[in-house]
């Protein structure tokens, strides 16, 4: 069974270690929620986990692809803190891009999914006119389109109402029974089953 | 459709949708490049000589003034970050980012060039030696900048440190493309110079996209 492996990772940031002598393992059909202090390094590991910093030690592999190489980066999504679009751009035009940096999906799926997560009607929007709460809907979609296995989120519940959060949990849910992985950092409780807790 | 030229149209497509970060520096060039006939003198003697240099200089000028908003929306909104997490070539994505830049900036430049060469007097000549350097060399100031604009990317108003990074680099340029200019008004044959501009222009194309993705993912941390 595929598996991300995570073999003694240490982050330094400044003068902080943030962690050290990291080692675990999440299985495919597993959710892992990352919990930890202000600053105690939940957004740099998702970071390292998505091959996007460059200052760790360790080893990151996903069925012996290590990280940073194109068939881990092909198998992951990350949602960072931002939102990722350009105000400039109507949330679809926004969505045709980011799902074309993963794996390209068509435009038909594209809308159905910002139907899906209760953007209709929106496509045509510009994102600078958006809610904070309807971007991270826009980004969102982008992750539920996307094909990747491993699902890195950010504080995914962030500026989502209760029905948002709903979604987005049943999602998670959906994703691990369909062979995906899912790890995610938040402050709140979550209700996710199969669910394991990191504390850094 | 091909991720490259997606952002290539997604670039050109936020650009043209928030014209002032193109008109800006355009404006720039133009008004620089006619205020010197006010200041110095009219006569078309002196401005003829002078004019090869005072177009480049301004042009010069004018793409490092564009040279922030290249990478800087996309870091602030976090896009660079997942243009760093995909698993296409980053360096490859940047070349798509620095080639929009140069339509919009460099293909303009050369576009007024001819405009201004007749302000400033030069004849047909001059003005067509004065277009060829810029066709070669506006490139390499886009590709040159870059590796400027991704390290500095992170740094709040990083103008002055961009200028002080590139315009060392830029200064080869310069003086190989004006000089083509004044050699040819004279007849001299500008050879040697266009092979340097060339030159210059396969190296930072070959190198720049590479540095900028390694400095790109320095200052995302």
């Amino acid at each position: 069974m595929p598996s991300l492996v995570i073999h003694n990772l240490s982050c330094q940031r400044g003068y902080n270690q943030l962690f050290s002598n990291l080692f675990f393992q999440v299985n495919v059909g597993e959710v892992l929620r990352i919990t930890g202090t202000n600053g105690s390094g939940k957004t740099s590991l998702l970071k390292i986990l998505a091959g996007v910093s460059v200052r760790e030690h360790g080893e990151i592999s996903w069925n012996q692809h290590s990280v940073k190489s194109e068939k881990y980066q092909q198998e992951v999504f990350y949602l960072g803190h931002q939102a990722a679009l350009s105000g400039e751009l109507s949330s679809l035009e926004n969505l045709e891009f980011l799902s074309a940096l993963n794996k390209s999906t068509d435009q038909q799926q594209l809308i159905q999914a910002l139907g899906d997560i209760g953007l209709k009607g929106y496509e045509d929007e510009y994102c600078a006119n958006l809610s904070a709460g309807q971007k991270r809907r826009v980004i969102l979609a982008g992750l539920f389109v996307s094909k990747a296995k491993i699902w890195l989120l950010d504080e995914p519940f962030t500026a989502l109402d209760p029905t948002g959060v709903k979604i987005v949990e049943s999602r998670i849910e959906k994703h691990c029974n369909n062979g995906g992985l899912c790890l995610f950092t938040t402050h709140q409780d979550s209700a996710l089953a199969n669910q394991r807790v990191l504390a850094l | 459709m091909n991720i490259y030229l997606q952002t290539l149209k997604r670039d050109l497509r936020v650009a043209l949708r928030n014209p002032s970060s193109i008109l800006n520096p355009l404006l720039f060039f133009i008004i620089s490049v006619s205020l010197f006939p006010l200041a110095i003198s009219p006569e078309a003697a002196v401005l003829s000589q002078i004019a090869a240099g005072i177009i480049w200089v301004a042009s010069m000028l004018a793409v490092l003034l564009s040279l922030n908003a290249l990478f800087h929306h996309d870091f602030e909104n976090g896009v660079l970050e997942q243009m760093v997490a995909s698993h296409h070539s980053l360096p490859l994505l940047i070349l798509s980012k620095i080639f929009a830049h140069w339509l919009l900036t460099g293909i303009p430049i050369i576009l007024l060039s001819p405009l201004l060469g007749l302000f400033l007097f030069l004849d047909d000549e001059g003005i067509k030696i004065l277009m060829i350097t810029l066709l070669l060399a506006t490139p390499s100031l886009s590709l040159i900048g870059s590796i400027g604009a991704s390290l500095v990317v992170g740094i709040k108003n990083s103008g002055m440190l961009l200028s002080l990074l590139i315009l060392p680099l830029y200064i080869p340029i310069l003086i190989f493309a004006s000089s083509a200019v004044s050699q040819a008004q004279f007849g001299l044959t500008i050879d040697g110079q266009l092979y340097f501009l060339a030159m210059f222009l396969v190296l930072s194309l070959m190198s720049a996209p590479f540095v900028s993705a390694i400095a790109l993912k320095i200052s995302l941390e």
